[in-house]
């Protein structure tokens, strides 16, 4: 049986040199990378290079896609959140284009790396604290004390709110990296199943339809969680923005 | 899953082997400095065509849609209030003619009524003054033929007489006495 974590292998295609005896190089991941950054260029420069009053589909879609996360942005954060308006908008491509890619077979899904999906939460972390701090000063650190609560136990609540706004990129990394993970590994499994009964004969090509099945419905639903979860990633780095603006609760 | 397996292969890289032997993908500490260059170099990439290039050419087309559907509206709008106004001449244009009429009708009705008062009137009055010629013939005719009433009558009377007594009485006598009875 075709092993399921063979598709999350990084293979080096050409070395770029060395930074502190580590070597950095092109691979596949890096190619999947840039794939997804010139399709989604495609799309947004490509799609809308007609300048269609009647959008066409393709430049529909650019349009959705933008009106889709300024809205979710101007939600949740307001007006003055649109100066962030690129940085939301290439994290929900980036992930929403990386997701989808990997869905094809013989892909790779650029989000299923702890260490991609830790470096989109940090860019947040680091943004939200650092426009924070410069946007509010000291006040932005109101954020760990909450509006009316008792003085005794405001200590145990700082503490809380601390943990709980350090512990936010892990969350948010491992949300994104795990959904991806495990979706990929079942739909390798029980695509797996069907090669391996196959395999077998006349009544093992009969009993490989159900997997068959499966692997379709699961493709459906991968598909579903692709969207999902970067809209999630897009939501949840709307509302930290949120807080780097209005730290007040 | 495999965390453990990871770190067990992460200290043992070789630069020569791109690191996808041993260990489970995700963990395998010597891919992580590749994929972040990748990464910072694709996010960068991204973040510089999508700030400087796509939003601003997007934003651009839904605005020039924006304003020519608010253009178009605005226009609407114009053509409206101008039809609204041109109906609302039409309908005073329609309410006055309707007025004018109906004081033309009215006018006319009265001169008409007023001219048929008039024929009536005045049919009226040469019926009215035949009416007393024909009484004043009628009593001047019962007047003649009152007086030759008393006149055959005093013949009469003085036959009947003459027939009775034989004696031819006196005119006057008879006369008076037959004024006297049809007085009576």
């Amino acid at each position: 049986m075709a092993d399921p974590i063979h598709q999350f292998e990084i293979q080096k295609i050409f070395s770029l040199g060395h930074i502190g005896g580590q070597e950095i190089a092109f691979t596949n991941s890096s190619a999947f990378m840039f794939g997804a950054v010139a399709l989604i260029s495609a799309l947004m420069i490509g799609g809308t290079a007609g300048r269609h009053l009647i959008p066409t589909r393709i430049q529909s879609t650019a349009e959705l896609s933008y009106e889709f996360v300024a809205d979710t942005l101007r939600s949740s954060v307001g007006e003055e959140g649109m100066k962030f308006f690129p940085f939301v908008f290439s994290l929900f491509m980036f992930i929403l284009t990386a997701n989808l890619i990997g869905i094809v077979p013989y892909t790779f899904t650029v989000t299923s790396h702890l260490i991609v999906t830790l470096a989109l939460a940090l860019m947040v972390f680091l943004t939200v604290l650092l426009y924070g701090i410069y946007k509010n000063g000291f006040k932005f650190f109101k954020l760990f004390v909450p509006h009316g609560i008792p003085i005794y136990i405001m200590p145990l609540i700082m503490v809380i709110e601390v943990i709980s706004f350090l512990s936010r990129p892990v969350s948010h990394s491992v949300r994104l990296f795990a959904n991806m993970l495990a979706g990929h590994i079942t739909l390798k499994v029980f695509a797996g199943f069907v090669t391996s009964l196959s395999a077998l004969g006349a009544l093992g090509i009969f009993g490989a339809v159900l997997p068959l099945l499966m692997t379709t419905a699961l493709t459906g639903l991968e598909l579903l969680v692709a969207f999902l979860q970067a809209y999630v990633f897009t939501i949840l780095t709307c509302i930290y923005l949120n807080d780097a603006l209005h730290p007040g609760h | 899953m495999a965390e453990g397996q990871g770190k067990s292969s992460g200290s043992g890289h070789t630069a020569a082997d791109g690191g996808a032997k041993g260990g489970f993908p995700p963990f395998q500490k010597e891919t992580f400095a590749s994929q972040l260059v990748s990464f910072f170099l694709a996010f960068a990439l991204l973040y510089f065509i999508v700030s400087k290039i796509a939003l601003p050419r997007v934003a651009n087309l839904l605005g020039t849609r924006q304003g020519m559907i608010e253009n178009d509206l605005a226009q609407a709008q114009k053509f409206k209030d101008e039809s609204d106004t041109a109906l609302a001449a039409y309908e005073k244009e329609l309410a006055d003619a309707r007025a004018r009429a109906q004081a033309i009708g009215a006018e006319t009705r009265e001169k008409l009524a007023a001219q048929s008062e008039g024929e009536r009137k005045s049919l009226e009055d040469s019926l009215a003054a035949k009416l007393a010629e024909a009484e004043k013939t009628i009593a001047q005719t019962r007047q003649t033929a009152m007086s030759n009433v008393g006149a055959i009558a005093s013949e009469a009377a003085a036959a009947i007489v003459q027939r009775l007594t034989g004696a031819q009485p006196d005119a006057r006598t008879v006369e008076s006495a037959v004024n006297a009875s049809i007085k009576g």
